[in-house]
């Protein structure tokens, strides 16, 4: 007999690490994604018995693999339908009615990301697929970090599978020449999850840590995955380099800091160092894109002394090469915060003026937040105060309102 | 090999006979492409212009397509394809993608119990 609290221990632990391997192998038996997580399910439910009763096994994610794959074919045969539905997502040729030899068990999960994150469903269904098939988060947990209710989020993840399955949405990995689209489709998800983690208006702060923490363990199983995807390596980098500075970014009292207000002194210099050497990683092979071009700015921040002190110049280069790979006018405001530092607070104005024509930008709050700021800058406190109105009449964020209403506060008493 | 309806979206009104000669040249190629990407058209049709169109809810009949819009239907196909992605594939290389679009939808199929 195994002590109770180990075996609960270690089941739980085979939960967090193994979900995602012991799903995307059961999802090629079962078929479709509603059968395999059942028996995925009821795989982690028999550990509990088992591993008290045997011990824990050498390989806990191999022992739930083969227990769920075989529930799965038992459901099989029980229907009678085996042919009827492997089709759904097997390729004809991998069709076995044998119980898989255990250490032959593939690699599923990229095809299980991949298909969680296909075109064919809206970003919100991505999403909510890739927390529930590949991090195994339970329904009532991702209705509460997207602040929807339960009964809809459910229906969502549904609807998704229910997609997945009528219109035939293959079970597998992109081909080459595909790749680079459906990939940035994946580390969207991903890097979506750290932000809805980070700047969620609401909810409790152990979801969002929960949010982050997946983020970060997606990144990581992609990048363990597809080692030479330089875009891998650059989002990983960007997450680390965004959360080091995550205790700093509110006050003690739940207030938002300004990067310029933040105490360096508290940033994660180890999850820095890391973040930095996978830029400089990213970088060596010469293909970089929009999430290593982000986290190559990030590192330049974290690793600056002070805002004052920070290598802006290479921020507006990286900010133009960025613009280049990803013509987006948000990026563009955030140009124009760099160019302010290199050529002056005028310079800035002039193009977040220009930027504040493009229809795409209409209603986002940081345009006449950072007009305001630079109009402050500028000594026009007449305009500086109507521009953080204007950015006040467009914030959603609790944080972010009681920040602006300081700004506007200090502004108007001298 | 699953079946999925291809909806061919033009700019209203869609009349066959206005179609340019490189439009239908294109139109030409593209059985040959669907073969060549391993999908197969089953059975298609092209629809008389939309002001041909009329519309029934309830007891109501007007004139014009059910739902107006700047892009009406103009026709349809069958396709057959082993899974979306090569369902989506073929779809993106009709013409009608140029100024128009298409909607790939899967048939119904009733369920087996």
């Amino acid at each position: 007999m195994t002590d109770r609290d180990e075996v609960e221990h270690a089941v739980a632990d085979a939960h967090r690490r193994e979900w995602a391997f012991v799903l995307a192998a059961t999802a090629r038996v079962a078929g479709d994604f509603d059968l395999a997580e059942e028996c995925v399910q009821e795989a982690y439910v028999a550990a509990l018995g088992a591993w008290a009763r045997d011990g824990v096994p050498d390989r806990p994610g191999a022992w739930l693999t083969a227990t769920a794959r075989r529930k799965a074919l038992d459901v099989l045969r029980r229907r009678q339908v085996l042919r009827a539905k492997l089709p759904l997502l097997l390729e004809p040729d991998e069709t076995e009615f044998e119980m898989p030899d255990e250490v032959a068990v593939p690699d599923d999960r990229l095809r299980l990301i991949f298909t969680c994150c296909h075109p064919a469903l809206a970003r919100d269904a991505q999403v909510a697929l890739t927390l529930r098939l590949v991090c195994g988060v339970s329904t009532g947990d991702i209705a509460r970090a997207f602040l929807v209710s339960e009964p809809t989020m459910a229906a969502r993840v549904t609807r998704a599978k229910k997609k997945i399955a009528a219109a035939r949405i293959p079970y597998r990995v992109p081909e080459s020449a595909e790749l680079p689209e459906r990939l940035d489709a994946v580390l969207t998800v991903v890097h979506l999850l750290l932000t809805t983690g980070h700047t969620a208006p609401s909810g409790t702060d152990l979801v969002r840590a929960d949010l982050v923490d997946r983020a970060l363990h997606l990144a990581r199983m992609l990048l363990a995955l597809m080692p030479d995807e330089p875009e891998v390596r650059g989002l990983l980098a960007l997450l680390l380099l965004t959360n080091a500075r995550r205790a700093t970014r509110t006050d003690s009292q739940g207030r938002l800091l300004r990067l310029e207000d933040q105490d360096r002194s508290a940033w994660d210099r180890a999850t820095i160092d890391e973040g930095r050497r996978l830029v400089v990683e990213a970088f060596r092979t010469g293909r970089v894109g929009r999430y290593a071009l982000q986290a190559a700015i990030a590192s330049l921040h974290a690793l600056a002394p002070s805002y004052d002190a920070t290598d802006w110049p290479q921020i507006v280069r990286l900010y133009d090469a960025l613009l280049g790979c990803w013509p987006s006018p948000v990026v563009a405001l955030n140009r124009a915060v760099a160019v302010s530092m290199v050529d002056g607070p005028e310079a800035a104005l002039t193009e977040v003026d220009t930027l504040a024509q493009d229809p795409r930008l209409a209603g986002y709050h940081y345009l006449p937040a950072i007009r305001a700021d630079l109009l402050r800058r500028l000594d026009r406190p007449a305009e500086a105060a109507e521009a953080y109105r204007a950015a006040l009449a467009l914030v959603d964020n609790d944080a972010e309102r009681t920040h602006l209403t300081t700004r506007l506060a200090t502004l108007s008493t001298p | 090999m699953a079946q999925y309806a291809v909806l061919i979206y033009s700019p209203a009104p869609a009349d066959p006979m206005d179609l340019t000669p490189d439009y239908i040249a294109l139109l030409e190629r593209y059985p040959a492409q669907v073969a060549e990407l391993g999908g197969q058209i089953v059975t298609g049709f092209a629809l008389q212009p939309s002001i041909t169109a009329t519309a029934v809810r309830g007891d109501l009949v007007t004139d014009g397509p059910f739902i107006e819009a700047k892009e009406v239907v103009a026709g349809f196909f069958v396709l057959e394809a082993p899974d979306l992605d090569v369902a989506l594939k073929i779809a993106k290389l009709n013409p009608a993608t140029i100024h128009g679009g298409v909607e790939v939808r899967p048939l119904f199929v009733p369920p087996a119990e």
